[in-house]
């Protein structure tokens, strides 16, 4: 691994091409207290999503009569960085990002079904190489199907970022610590809607179209995988629990 | 894999390190066509709007897609998706095994595992000593004393909420329904109880099983509703968690249960200790044993 973020033979600093995506590794269902789980990795990054409800919605100042509501919780794992994390308490990038991946599954999940009752959604960072955020919102997208929750599609998300002219995708942490803009693109591919944006320090005009292009494609290579994953899932647990067919 | 040590000093082996334990399906899929029938949410699943949209389906641009992870289910001009996992979806007549949450007035809330608490009226409750009266306000002031936060109660399922889905049990006889006494709770996935005649089980070892419809399985002495029951024998407590163990190893690997496969897991696990059912293999060995049981059987 050099340190250099683009070579000049066009190679990232872990080999990758500009548009090239880490490997992704998907599982559903991985623990067996909530309704529904599920890690995703993406090169290094690890992240453990657990979904519980929907559910009875006990605090009575936040139920919506006619509505589910999504409470979301962001944590790092104290190990989950190069240097160890001494606070355990939440701080607030932490329930930034909290609050963030719960504005992006209301976008998508068909709250109106379930109205007065909550979901919970638990995000664990295992691991943290970059790109923490959209691997989070991969995760939930399979951790929710895992819980058999209805949602109007999957929502995938990609980090990228430009360097000399080019965008490089799915970057990892060396690249996010270098001084070029920080785009984060959540989408819901097959309805081809964006749910969430995230920019963090200048990106050029110029640069816009095609960071937002190169993403969305990003975001739909994602999608294709994790739906190999569920696809699989579904077809055993169809088999185990005899659910048939009827067309 | 299992990685043991043996311990030179006392003699005897002493796992130390074990890996995590690959679960395979006991029942594998025997149907080929299974895979062009799944649909995950998104999927387009006809182009044609002639169709009524049921459970798990949305209007998308143009077409009919899935909201969920399921197989497609089409009956005449109505179309579904149903989903492979799920919260218990109650209907009128199921038997359930839920946990009082709150205590309201006039009503008890009851979490039964579903996507809202249950509720239970106190109009619809015995009182004890086998009473249907009309409650007075003094029995409304003494509802703790019926059931309290915490106690676990057995039920039937009268009415399903029409907008929301909110379920109203009641208990409508008095000798198999009221308070549970002390005993084991074991919450499985609700598709694994088929629903049938029989949820109440008095089994042969001197144990009771209650299979709720919900995926709430009580398990614990023989008992009388409202009647002190003996103190629990040594010998009751060991069947009551074997029994508890063999019900979680069948769950476990997705076997549906009644009360004849139960008896046969329990059967095949008396050649271990009751701690040792705890183990994957262990319990593979048992759901796989138990499954082709229960299929000989009905051959």
């Amino acid at each position: 691994m050099s340190s250099e973020i683009l070579s000049p033979e066009g190679l990232r600093c872990d080999g990758r091409r500009p548009q090239e995506m880490r490997k992704l590794k998907s599982e559903l269902g991985v623990s067996e207290g909530p309704d529904g789980s599920a890690i995703v990795e993406q090169g290094y990054t690890k992240v453990l999503v657990s979904v519980f409800g929907p559910h009875e919605c006990v605090n009575r100042n936040l139920r919506d009569h006619e509505k589910a509501i999504i409470r979301c919780s962001y944590n790092l794992a104290s190990f989950g960085s190069g240097v160890r994390k001494k606070k355990m308490v939440s701080d607030k990038k932490s329930t930034e990002v909290g609050v963030m991946i719960q504005n992006t599954f209301e976008a998508a999940v068909m709250l109106d079904k379930f109205p007065k009752s909550q979901i919970d959604i638990y995000v664990q960072v295992l691991q943290g190489d970059g790109g923490e955020r959209c691997v989070a919102i991969n995760a939930t997208t399979l951790a929710l199907i895992n819980a058999g929750i209805p949602m109007k599609d999957y929502v995938c998300a990609c980090a990228a970022t430009v360097y000399q002219d080019s965008v490089l995708l799915d970057i990892n942490h060396l690249e996010e610590s270098s001084r070029g803009p920080l785009f984060m693109l959540a989408v819901m591919p097959r309805t081809e809607s964006i749910v969430q944006l995230q920019l963090d320090h200048r990106l050029h005009n110029d640069h816009l179209d095609k960071v937002v292009k190169e993403t969305i494609q990003g975001c739909r290579n994602i999608q294709v995988l994790l739906d190999r994953q569920v696809k699989e899932w579904t077809v055993e647990a169809a088999a185990a629990y005899d659910i048939k067919p009827r067309v | 894999a299992v990685v043991s040590t043996q311990s030179t000093g006392s003699g005897g082996s002493m796992e130390v390190v074990r890996a995590p334990h690959k679960r395979t399906r006991v029942i594998a899929s025997q149907d080929e066509d299974l895979e062009k029938h799944i649909v995950t949410p998104g999927d387009v699943i006809t182009q044609n709007l002639d169709f009524m949209k049921s459970h798990g389906t949305t209007l998308g641009n143009g077409h009919i897609s899935s909201t969920v992870a399921g197989a497609i289910h089409k009956v005449d001009k109505l179309v579904s998706v149903r989903s492979v996992s799920s919260r218990y979806r109650g209907e009128v007549g199921d038997i359930v095994v839920g946990r009082i949450t709150e205590v309201q007035q006039k009503k008890w809330k009851v979490d039964c595992g579903s996507r809202l608490d249950c509720q239970l009226q106190l109009s619809s409750v015995y009182l004890p000593g086998n009473v249907l009266r009309r409650k007075n306000l003094n029995d409304e002031l003494m509802m703790r004393e019926y059931f309290s936060e915490g106690d676990l109660i057995c039920a039937e399922v009268a009415e399903v909420g029409n907008l929301d889905g909110m379920l109203k049990i009641h208990m409508r006889t008095h000798e198999k329904y009221g308070k549970l006494p002390e005993g084991l709770l074991i919450k499985v996935p609700s598709v694994l109880i088929k629903r049938s005649k029989l949820h109440f089980h008095r089994l042969p070892c001197n144990a009771t099983v209650i299979l709720g419809s919900n995926g709430f399985v009580w398990v614990g002495p023989h008992f009388i509703p409202e009647q002190p029951i003996e103190a629990i024998s040594m010998t009751l407590r060991e069947t009551i968690a074997r029994l508890g163990n063999v019900i979680r190893a069948l769950a476990a690997y997705g076997v549906q249960l009644f009360d004849t496969i139960i008896l046969t897991g329990y059967d095949i696990s008396l050649k271990y200790k009751v701690k040792e059912l705890l183990k994957p293999e262990v319990m593979e060995h048992i759901a796989q044993e138990s499954y082709e049981h229960s299929q000989h059987q009905t051959l």
